[in-house]
This record gives structure tokens, C-alpha cells and sequence, in this order.
């Protein structure tokens, strides 16, 4: 219990004023300060997400020659505060022949899977609320709930399109979480350890350089996993309407947006966390041991806020892909979209756990200079497999008649 | 073991947000598969071809440009070429330029909501291709705006000639847009056909055999992505295409790819038209008669034009008065729809929708 909790200056302020200056028992004094700090997280991660709603239409609005929202407040920066009010506003419909508590409790369900995942991500230097020392396990576990969010939304809207959408995604998924709990272990064998912590401390350099298949194939799979391009078939405008989210309205609608754009928030999260050193980088204390009159920049409180603003960055760029993305790439089709799972993910992350297996019994706790010879070694290892599996794998046109959806009835 | 499944019927559209409008399909899934597919239309009927009857021949310009409200030059042009071979007109010749150069832009215009939208229904792009496609759309819609006052609804071309010269400073206008057309065009084509996805999403997908497109009488784009050479501007050609050189794009295998293909090249060759009408335009009149009302001889005409959507002629009957007695629309995109489930049957929702966007209806034009 308690986690890092310890290590955390808030936590440490609030934990000392009830206990100190107000006298109360210490398990109240922690009780209080963790939710303080919960507080702290959740609203935090989830205005990112309303922000990056905000972002994704800035950025894309400049990729297709256009200025996106710019009217509400400066730079378009309260056009979610506008949203979300218009949707407050919205009349809640539930349709006729819906099953109402599904229909209901599914919103919820989706987003609370997200916030779950904040529990165990470092922030910054000893920012975290849990050092779980199975964090990447926990990741793969409450991530998959999200799709029985969706099935549920799809299964209680009593709509055709609606429930398209959702066999989509139980296919989908299904298929996405083997790859990507590969590319996992991959991280997972490198750091020699579960907790996200660890994996972060263990990067002296980014995994992303050290095993470019397995960010490869975790970057594919978790925009699967998110739903985004080029795989948002499940609610795939041009082919249904909204796909699971069509007969939703108001807030409930609301919820599952704000939840969807802070998923991809927390992937950009996990991203950075498990290939992209997580809070690691610091610009501001070598300046400050370099040059003298800045040596007060040189101290643990600077480096930890530092830290968290690094985070952040990577998360940022992260997002900033995730909207590349979508500007660049049009959809797969769901019968590509599973073979792709299957011919190439799957392969190519079972070679990527692997090599890396391999290069871990040579160079057990590798160091710079190793992970650095293996990133020399994955490289290669990794063009020449994206070469073969283009060469191999052809997602064209299959003879009409044949498909995954077959099986999946549908009524 | 197999899993028993049961057929399910999806009514897609009228309200869609890809079928063009409000056209209805009927669908019969097993799966994701199509296996029955039924096209409902009638949604947009406004009655063109009765109010026809009921206006002087004049009046009747402004309900063909509500037809294919994309493509409002081209139904302009069409009218007024089968009413003047009811007249025996003769057309000055900057007049017959002025319609070219428009029908032409017009012509792009159409292919780029064509291409956009194609590329919308592929899905993604967040709506860049779509955008990138208006964004090249409004500069002709200026234009337009320059001839004749409107953008969409344009009336420009007139009985005997078109509405007015263009002004002045029309045609260092249509210079700037001629020279950026080619690069944008470079880059919606890298868009469409360097990406792998859009590659595997339509190469092959509802092939259209060149026989069978000739006998259920499908025209332009369409007909010639499946390899068959027709084009009105070459086999009949009206008002100037005989003193202008252009190629005629020609697919090979009359899939969703090809269709688009031939749409992209059939912008370059507008092009080309437009700059040799440029070179060769002279000043002089542009329309024969100021005349509003017209009394045509007892008869029947036809004439054939190449819509951005295929065979566009009006058949129009006179009974020697100010109306049509009859007025007959051959639309291009109700006849493209004839192929609609031989098509889709077979193939998967998210192709139909692509081979659906590929036809490049417009419902303006099937419903009338």
C-alpha cells in the first residue's frame, strides 16, 4: 500500500497539515491526501483529453488548408468548453426497444477502464500513484474493457449500424490484443520488469530506438485498440453512420467522446512511458551544473517539474502523430484490418520478443553502450522483416463471398 | 463447425452520410457480405420534365441547372444545344468558346466532388482529400462568379449563345487557376493512388465488364473505365471539341480504381481543352439573338453531350408553341445506377459504398 505515494510533495503537504495542524489519524490523513492527489490526476488527464478534441482540430484543420475552430475564446481554446455545454444541453434520447440500464451504464464503462490506467503511469520524476510491479500486465487487462463498453453500447442501441460497429470491434480487438500484449512482453523481457517504473529507469535509451518492431507493432495495434485511423471501422462514418455511438445523444454521447480522445491521451501516455523514456531527459539541470549563475536550476524540486513537462511533450507528440495519422491514412477494410493482425502483427511481434529474448541472455541488464549494439542488430532485423511481410502479405481483394464477417451473425 | 447465420436488411439512407444525397439502398447482409442489394429512389422528385411543359423554352435553363447541381454548365449546355437544333440556330463562335471553356471547368469541378468524395467514403483522411478538393473547387466556383453572377446554380449558357463575355479580368483569372490546376491535380492523384490503402481498398473491387456496361447503357467515366472508347466530345462533337485536341482516358479493368483513374486524367485533358480554346478564342459576338421567347417549328431533337457524369441529351418535342410539348431527360446517373446490384452483390459494406461513390450519381439528376 501507498505505492510512491511517499516520494510525492503533495501528497507529503496535504498528509502533513491533516495529521500535524489538525490532529487526525493517520490512515484518515492518507485516505484524504490520496484522493487529493486522485483529484489532481483524473481532472488533470481528462481536460488534456477535452483539450486534445481542441488540438485534434486545430492540427487537422492546418493539414487540410484550413484554420479548425477559432472563434471561442482565444486560439478556438474553449471551443470543448462549447461542446460540452451544447451537449449538456442535448435532449438524453433512448431509443425505443433499447435496452436502457446497457445503454446507460455503457458510457461509464468506457470511460472508466482510462481513468483506471492513470493509477499506475509516472507522470514525472516520482510522480505516480502506484508502483504496481505488474504494470504492463495491468495495462493489457483494464484496457480490454473498453470493449465491452462498445459491444454493450452497440448490443442496447437496438440499431442495425450500432451493432455492425460492435461485432466489428469484438473481431477487431480480439485480434489486436495478441499483438499488442507481444509487443508488451518485448518491453517487458528489455527491462527486465513489469513496473512501469522500472521500465523507465531501465531506458538509458529510448526503447523505440532499441526495438523498432516492437513500438512498431505497438504503435499499429494501440491505434487499433483506440479505434483511429485507419482502422475506425467501428464507427465508420462513410459506412455506419456512427457505428455503436448512433443512437447516442447528450452527455451520454459526450462521455464516450471525452473518453475516446482521453484514451489516446493515455496511449500517448503508455507510449512514452515504455518507448520513449518516460519523464527521462532534462535540459535544465545540465544548464544549470554548466553554466554558474543558473546553478539553482540544478536541484531535485526543478528536475521533477521538469520531468513532468517532458512527459507531457512526448504525450504531445504522440497526439500529434495520432492526428498525422488521421489527416493521411483512409480506412482498411475489417477483413484487411484482421489479417493484417494476423499475417504480419502477430509474426512480426513473436520475432520481436524473440530477438530481443536472445539479446537479453547475451547482454543480461544491458547498459548504454548494449542497448545500443542491440539497437544496431534491431534495425536490420526489423527492415528486413517489414520487407519480407510486404512481400509476403497482400491485404487486396479477396474473392467476393469470403469473409470474417460471415461467421459473426448478425440479426 | 459452422455457425448458422441469418440474412439482415439494412436500409441505407435516405438519410446517410454517403449516398450522395438521398438515395436509399436496400441491403441484404450475411455478415458484412452483401448478399441482395435494391436501389430506392424518388427521394429528390421535383417534377423537372412536367414544369418543362409548362415554360417558355427560355425558362427552362434554370431547371437544368438544378439536374446535376454539380454540374450546372453542362446541363445549361445541353438544354440549349437540342433547342437550338429545334430552332436552327446558328451559334457565334466566342459563344461556343465561352460554353467550352465553362463546360470544361465545370467538368473538373465535377470530377474534383467526384474524386473528393470517392476518397471521403474510402473513409479517414479526417476529410483531407475532401477538403483538398473544395479547396480547388472554389477557386473554379469563382470564376464562375465572374461569368455569370452564380457558383452553383449558373445559367450561363443561353439559347443562341451564353449569357455575356466574360469580363476583363476574367481571363488573367483563368490563367492563374490553369496554372495551379496541374499541381494540385498531382497532389489529390498522389492521395489517391501512391497510398497502399486506397490501392488494396478498390483495385478489383466491383469490376464492371465493358460488354456489359454497353448493354445496360452506361456512359462516360464509368463506361470508359471498363476499356470502352465512348465519348460524345469525340463521336459527335458539339459546339468546338472538333477544333480542339484531346486524348480520351480509357481504364483497363472497370474497377473502383480504374473509374477514378480515368475521372483524374479526364481533369488534365479539360485542361488542355480549356488552354487551346484560350489560344484560339476572337473577340466577337457571343450570342446570335437577345430573343426571350421562342416559337421552334413542329418537330422533335436531340442532341448528345458529354456530361462530367455521362450521356447528357434532353429530348425535347415542339408543337410549334413558347413551351416544349415534351421534354425528356437522358440522365446519365439514373442510367449509371443500372448496374447497381450486379455491382454490390458479393461484396462487402464497406466497398459498396466505395463502388456506390465511384458511380458519381448525382441524385439532382436521378430523381428530377
Amino acid at each position: 500500500m501507498g505505492g510512491g505515494l511517499e516520494g510525492n510533495a503533495i501528497y507529503r503537504a496535504v498528509y502533513g497539515l491533516v495529521v500535524d495542524t489538525l490532529g487526525w489519524a493517520s490512515w484518515l490523513a492518507y485516505f484524504i491526501a490520496a484522493m487529493v492527489i486522485i483529484l489532481i490526476v483524473v481532472n488533470g488527464v481528462l481536460v488534456l483529453g477535452t483539450l486534445y478534441t481542441w488540438f485534434e482540430r486545430r492540427v487537422l484543420g492546418r493539414f487540410q488548408g484550413r484554420l479548425g475552430p477559432n472563434r471561442t475564446g482565444p486560439f478556438g481554446l474553449l471551443q470543448p468548453i462549447a461542446d460540452a455545454l451544447k451537449l449538456m444541453f442535448k435532449e438524453d434520447i433512448v431509443p425505443r426497444g433499447a435496452d436502457r440500464l446497457v445503454f446507460s451504464l455503457a458510457p461509464i464503462v468506457m470511460l472508466v477502464p482510462t481513468l483506471l490506467v492513470l493509477a499506475i503511469i509516472p507522470f514525472g520524476r516520482g510522480s505516480f500513484l502506484a508502483d504496481l510491479n505488474i504494470g504492463v500486465l495491468y495495462i493489457a487487462a483494464v484496457g480490454g474493457i473498453t470493449t465491452v463498453a462498445v459491444l454493450m453500447a452497440g448490443y442496447a442501441s437496438a440499431n442495425k449500424f450500432a451493432t455492425f460497429g460492435s461485432m466489428r470491434a469484438v473481431a477487431m480487438v480480439v485480434s489486436y490484443e495478441i499483438p499488442l500484449v507481444m509487443a508488451l512482453l518485448g518491453v517487458t523481457v528489455l527491462a527486465a520488469s513489469m513496473s512501469m517504473v522500472a521500465v523507465v529507469e531501465a531506458q538509458h535509451l529510448p526503447y523505440l530506438l532499441v526495438a523498432p518492431l516492437g513500438a512498431g507493432v505497438f504503435l499499429v495495434a494501440i491505434s487499433a485498440e483506440l479505434n483511429r485511423n485507419p482502422f475506425d471501422v467501428l464507427e465508420a462514418e462513410s459506412e455506419l453512420v456512427a457505428g455503436y455511438l448512433t443512437e447516442y445523444s447528450g452527455m451520454k454521447y459526450g462521455v464516450f467522446m471525452l473518453a475516446e480522445f482521453t484514451n489516446t491521451i493515455v496511449a500517448g501516455a503508455i507510449f512514452a512511458v515504455l518507448f520513449l523514456q518516460g519523464w527521462q531527459w532534462t535540459v535544465l539541470s545540465p544548464l544549470g551544473s554548466q553554466v554558474g549563475f543558473l546553478g539553482f536550476l540544478d536541484t531535485g524540486v526543478v528536475r521533477q517539474i521538469e520531468s513532468h513537462f517532458w512527459f507531457l511533450f512526448k504525450v504531445g507528440l504522440f497526439a500529434f502523430a495520432a492526428t498525422w495519422v488521421r489527416a493521411t491514412l483512409p480506412r482498411l477494410r475489417i477483413d484487411q484490418i484482421l489479417s493484417l493482425a494476423w499475417k504480419v502483427l502477430f509474426p512480426l511481434s513473436l520475432l520481436n520478443v524473440l530477438v530481443l529474448a536472445v539479446e537479453v541472455i547475451v547482454w543480461p541488464e544491458p547498459s548504454v553502450g548494449d542497448l545500443a549494439i542491440m539497437a544496431a542488430i534491431n534495425w536490420p532485423v526489423a527492415g528486413a522483416a517489414f520487407f519480407v511481410a510486404a512481400r509476403l502479405v497482400s491485404l487486396g481483394t479477396r474473392a467476393p463471398g469470403l469473409g470474417v464477417g460471415a461467421a459473426v451473425g448478425v440479426r | 463447425m459452422t455457425l448458422r447465420t441469418e440474412p439482415v436488411v439494412v436500409s441505407i439512407g435516405p438519410h446517410h452520410p454517403s449516398t450522395h444525397g438521398v438515395f436509399r439502398m436496400r441491403l441484404t447482409f450475411d455478415g458484412e457480405n452483401i448478399i441482395d442489394a435494391e436501389p430506392v429512389i424518388g427521394y429528390l422528385h421535383r417534377g423537372t420534365e412536367k414544369l418543362a411543359e409548362e415554360r417558355q423554352y427560355t425558362q427552362v435553363i434554370t431547371l437544368t441547372d438544378r439536374l446535376d447541381y454539380v454540374s450546372s454548365m453542362t446541363s445549361n449546355q445541353a438544354f440549349v444545344l437540342s433547342c437550338e437544333k429545334l430552332i436552327g440556330l446558328e451559334v457565334p463562335d466566342r459563344g461556343m468558346y465561352l460554353r467550352v471553356i465553362a463546360s470544361e471547368l465545370q467538368r473538373i469541378v465535377s470530377h474534383l466532388i467526384g474524386v473528393g468524395f470517392f476518397l471521403q467514403e474510402l473513409g479517414g483522411f479526417g476529410g483531407t482529400a475532401l477538403m483538398y478538393a473544395f479547396r480547388e473547387r472554389e477557386r473554379i466556383l469563382d470564376l464562375f462568379e465572374m461569368l455569370c453572377g452564380a457558383r452553383i446554380t449558373v445559367s450561363y449558357s443561353r439559347i443562341g449563345g451564353v449569357f455575356a463575355d466574360a469580363p476583363a479580368d476574367f481571363w488573367p483569372a483563368l490563367r492563374r487557376v490553369l496554372d495551379d490546376m496541374p499541381g494540385y491535380t498531382d497532389e489529390l492523384e498522389a492521395l489517391v493512388f501512391e497510398s497502399e490503402i486506397v490501392q488494396s481498398r478498390t483495385k478489383g473491387v466491383s469490376p464492371i465488364d465493358p460488354v456489359l456496361a454497353v448493354n445496360a447503357s452506361l456512359t462516360g467515366p464509368v463506361l470508359r473505365a471498363s476499356g470502352v472508347a465512348w465519348d460524345w466530345r469525340k463521336a459527335a462533337p458539339y459546339d468546338v471539341y472538333d477544333r480542339v485536341d484531346f486524348d480520351v482516358p480509357v481504364g483497363a479493368n472497370g474497377d473502383n480504381y480504374d473509374r477514378f483513374w480515368v475521372r483524374i486524367q479526364e481533369v488534365r485533358q479539360s485542361l488542355r481543352i480549356v488552354e487551346q480554346c484560350i489560344e484560339q478564342i476572337e473577340p466577337g459576338p457571343v450570342r446570335a439573338t437577345d430573343a426571350m421567347l421562342f416559337r421552334p417549328p413542329p418537330g422533335d431533337s436531340y442532341v448528345p453531350t458529354e456530361s462530367p457524369k455521362g450521356e447528357l441529351g434532353f429530348y425535347l418535342v415542339s408543337d410549334g408553341s413558347i413551351a416544349p410539348y415534351r421534354c425528356h431527360v437522358r440522365a446519365p446517373s439514373f442510367i449509371n445506377l443500372s448496374l447497381f446490384k450486379e455491382m454490390l452483390v458479393g461484396w462487402k459494406l464497406a466497398d459498396a459504398i466505395v463502388s456506390l461513390g465511384s458511380l458519381d450519381f448525382n441524385m439532382g439528376e436521378v430523381d428530377r
